[in-house]
């Protein structure tokens, strides 16, 4: 009886998760008429692609993709490579400086962005790096780094410290013990925050806007949003169809790096 | 082999980051040479885009010295991008925005000043009522011109001509338009069986009733030497208390409808469910586009109060205080705006252009899609009071727009309302009185 049940909920929130992308999907292939129409449908009475080849005719979508790919994974990348080493120093060795660095990664999650914005931009001003991918992924990194810490951190934390103790007293040397146990252990949290490093990234808006001025560097959200005008009316064909497309390149991210992110890996590893 | 492949991975996307950030940095002039001009364009209606880049590349093939890059913003958020643009000393050099948005930045010495630099053919070509929306301070006791206004836009009314045609109602034309009360006794003859005579789209309701505000001259705001006060008097209140007795007492207007968007009720336009809705003349072309085969709709003319007058803030295009090229900047703004040009960018955009002589085009005066309505109403506009008033956006945002919204709701009284937006209004005002 339980196992039904489970499986309802479970399709339940799939239908919840699926229903916005759906809805894009359904939109963008919509007349002009059948997306202002009262009673709105699922299936397109008459589906077109005009808002697809729009969107592809008016704006750079593939060159802004490709710049939001890089920005992306570059901000990834760093992300884990930055947050990895800090968060085994602060699992490992607790002191009161790695428990007030916490403290400070958890508060610094309350500043609202906009407050730092132009101090940031005079920075980026200073070092050259206005205007440059570069920048941007600074910038990026910058605002994923704190909670990437914190998620890796609870990681690290999560693989016995017995573990090491093991491989050493078998004869491993420290860097050889974290680089064959405890690395293969960390790989789903790796997975996990350059997940959200990439997605937070992809997706980011308003600091690109500040720091992208020039159309040959914006990314795809500086894209997308210029099928918006004025008082909230949108083209919301073409935006439907590039946001669409928009949602891919995550969706492939996703599924190449996804069957990393299993759990269960330490079970057993430390019984008896 | 698995670092070596991540390390070449890692090279790759730093090549490919420094790849594409320096493939955008401009070109600059070097000793006489072409120069590059950066011009940041908001337009985003297909048509008016298309017109947009017909014209830069027009100026282009002419001027190989001058060369315009054109560059896409958007009007969702080119005020935050432009600051910080301007405090970089990196801005554009010419600039599309609208005329409310150009006081701040006059005031900032963020524009430069055009007074004395344009054509006589184009100041003469667009009217003193027009220039009046981007004469502003300079912040240092004197006013200059700060851009040219080029595109404009007046509130009229977008009706379902079946359910005029039915209730038969006196179509109006701009000598004679429907009166405020006129328009009120029409929505209730329009509201029947569930639909309702007219829908108020609200959600932001501040610019629309007080542009309106202005048939019974309402100006919301009145000036002693240098300092600005809020003013609700009996002219302001007009407008207000007729949409709301619309809503509440005649039950002619939807209340559903206060929560939307401009665009929002099309589809209850298209399905019967309201007959009128006031709209901005760019509206029309939602309409042509979206509307069923079939469908037919003309454009009624602005209301009369005591006058037909309008609040009017126009688009406008500036040369950045910053540009090293404002003598190119202001001569491209010269061809750009022509009466020609213009009109084909108040067809893009579906608008009014202010250059008289666009407005004399056969495009903008055919009956077609309301274009003579729309055109025709451009006399009726008259420069918006609040464009005057230093803090007028903190006003709207902070205190206007919240009580308007309750006004609305009927959850608080008119006194209550008037009270709230000068009381509030003033403190706000005061920080701005230097």
């Amino acid at each position: 009886m339980r196992r039904p049940l489970q499986y309802l909920a479970l399709l339940g929130y799939v239908i919840f998760l699926a229903f916005p992308l759906v809805w894009l999907l359904s939109t963008a292939l919509k007349t002009s008429q059948e997306m202002a129409s009262l009673t709105p449908t699922w299936i397109p009475r008459h589906p077109i692609l005009t808002n697809f080849t729009d969107a592809f005719a008016e704006q750079d979508l593939v060159g802004s993709a490709l710049r939001s790919l890089v920005v992306a994974v570059a901000s990834s990348v760093l992300t884990v490579v930055l947050a990895l080493p800090a968060a085994y120093a602060m699992a490992r060795h607790r002191s009161l400086v790695s428990r007030l660095a916490v403290g400070w990664v958890l508060v610094s999650q309350v500043f609202p962005f906009i407050l730092i914005i132009i101090p940031l931009f005079m920075v980026l001003r200073r070092l050259d790096l206005v205007n440059t991918l570069p920048g941007l992924t600074i910038v990026h990194v910058t605002f994923v780094l704190p909670f990437a810490l914190w998620m890796l951190q609870g990681y690290v934390r999560a693989v016995p410290r017995e573990l090491e103790e093991a491989a050493a007293v078998d004869g491993a040397g420290r860097v050889r013990s974290l680089v064959k146990v405890v690395a293969p252990l960390l790989a789903p949290g790796v997975v996990a925050t350059s997940l959200f490093a990439f997605i937070s990234s992809w997706n980011e808006f308003l600091f690109a806007l500040v720091v992208l001025k020039d159309p040959g560097v914006a990314t795809l959200p500086l894209t997308l949003v210029k099928f918006t005008g004025a008082e909230g009316v949108v083209r919301l064909g073409p935006l439907a169809a590039a946001s669409l497309l928009a949602t891919i390149p995550s969706l492939v991210f996703f599924a190449i790096i996804q069957r990393r992110l299993r759990s269960g890996l330490m079970t057993g590893a430390v019984k008896g | 082999m698995r670092t070596r492949t991540a390390l070449a991975a890692a090279a790759a996307i730093v090549a490919l980051a420094a790849g594409c950030s320096s493939a955008a940095t401009g070109g600059g002039d070097k000793a006489g040479g072409p120069v590059t001009l950066k011009f940041l364009s908001l337009a985003w209606q297909k048509e008016s885009i298309a017109a947009n880049k017909q014209i830069v590349d027009e100026w282009n093939k002419s001027n190989p010295n001058t060369k315009v890059e054109y560059v896409q913003g958007s009007w969702d958020n080119v005020n935050d991008q432009l600051v910080t643009s301007f405090e970089a000393g990196d801005p554009p050099d010419v600039i599309h925005d609208d005329s409310p948005a150009l006081a701040g930045f006059a005031s900032r010495g963020y524009l430069a000043d055009l007074s004395g630099k344009l054509p006589a053919d184009l100041k003469s070509d667009i009217p003193q009522p027009a220039w009046d929306t981007v004469t502003f301070g300079d912040g240092k006791g004197g006013k200059g011109v700060y851009g040219v206004p080029f595109l404009q836009e007046s509130q009229v009314i977008i009706a379902n001509k079946k359910l005029l045609d039915a209730a038969k109602v006196r179509v109006p034309t701009p000598d004679q338009p429907w009166t405020w009360d006129e328009f009120a006794q029409i929505s209730k003859k329009l509201t029947k069986d569930g639909s309702f005579g007219v829908a108020w789209p609200l959600k932001s309701p501040v610019n629309k009733v007080l542009n309106l505000g202005l048939n019974f001259g309402g100006t919301f705001f009145q000036t002693d030497g240098a300092k600005a006060t809020v003013k609700v008097g009996p002219e302001e209140r007009e407008v207000l208390q007729r949409i709301h007795d619309q809503l509440y007492k005649d039950k002619s207007a939807d209340p559903s409808a206060l929560g939307m968007g401009t665009a929002d009720p099309l589809p209850g336009f298209y399905a019967g469910k309201y007959a009128l809705l006031p709209a901005g003349v760019y509206l029309r072309q939602q309409v042509v586009e979206q509307a069923p085969p079939g469908f037919q709709w003309i454009t009624i003319p602005p209301l009369k109060g005591t006058s037909t007058n309008q609040g009017a803030t126009s688009q406008t295009l500036s040369v950045a205080a910053d540009s090293k090229y404002p003598d190119q900047a202001t001569k491209f703004i010269s061809f750009f705006l022509n009466s020609a040009n213009q009109a084909k960018l108040a067809k893009g955009d579906w608008l009014l252009p202010t250059s008289t002589k666009a407005a004399s085009d056969p495009s903008m005066t055919t009956k077609e899609n309301g274009w003579d309505v729309a055109t025709a109403s451009a006399k009726n506009l008259v420069v918006a009071p609040y464009l005057r008033v230093n803090g007028f956006d903190e006003w709207k945002s902070k205190v206007a727009t919240p009580t308007l919204q309750q006004y609305f709701a009927d959850k608080i009284t008119l006194d209550q309302a008037a009270k709230t937006l000068v009381e509030e209004g003033d403190k706000v005002l005061a920080r701005y009185t230097k």
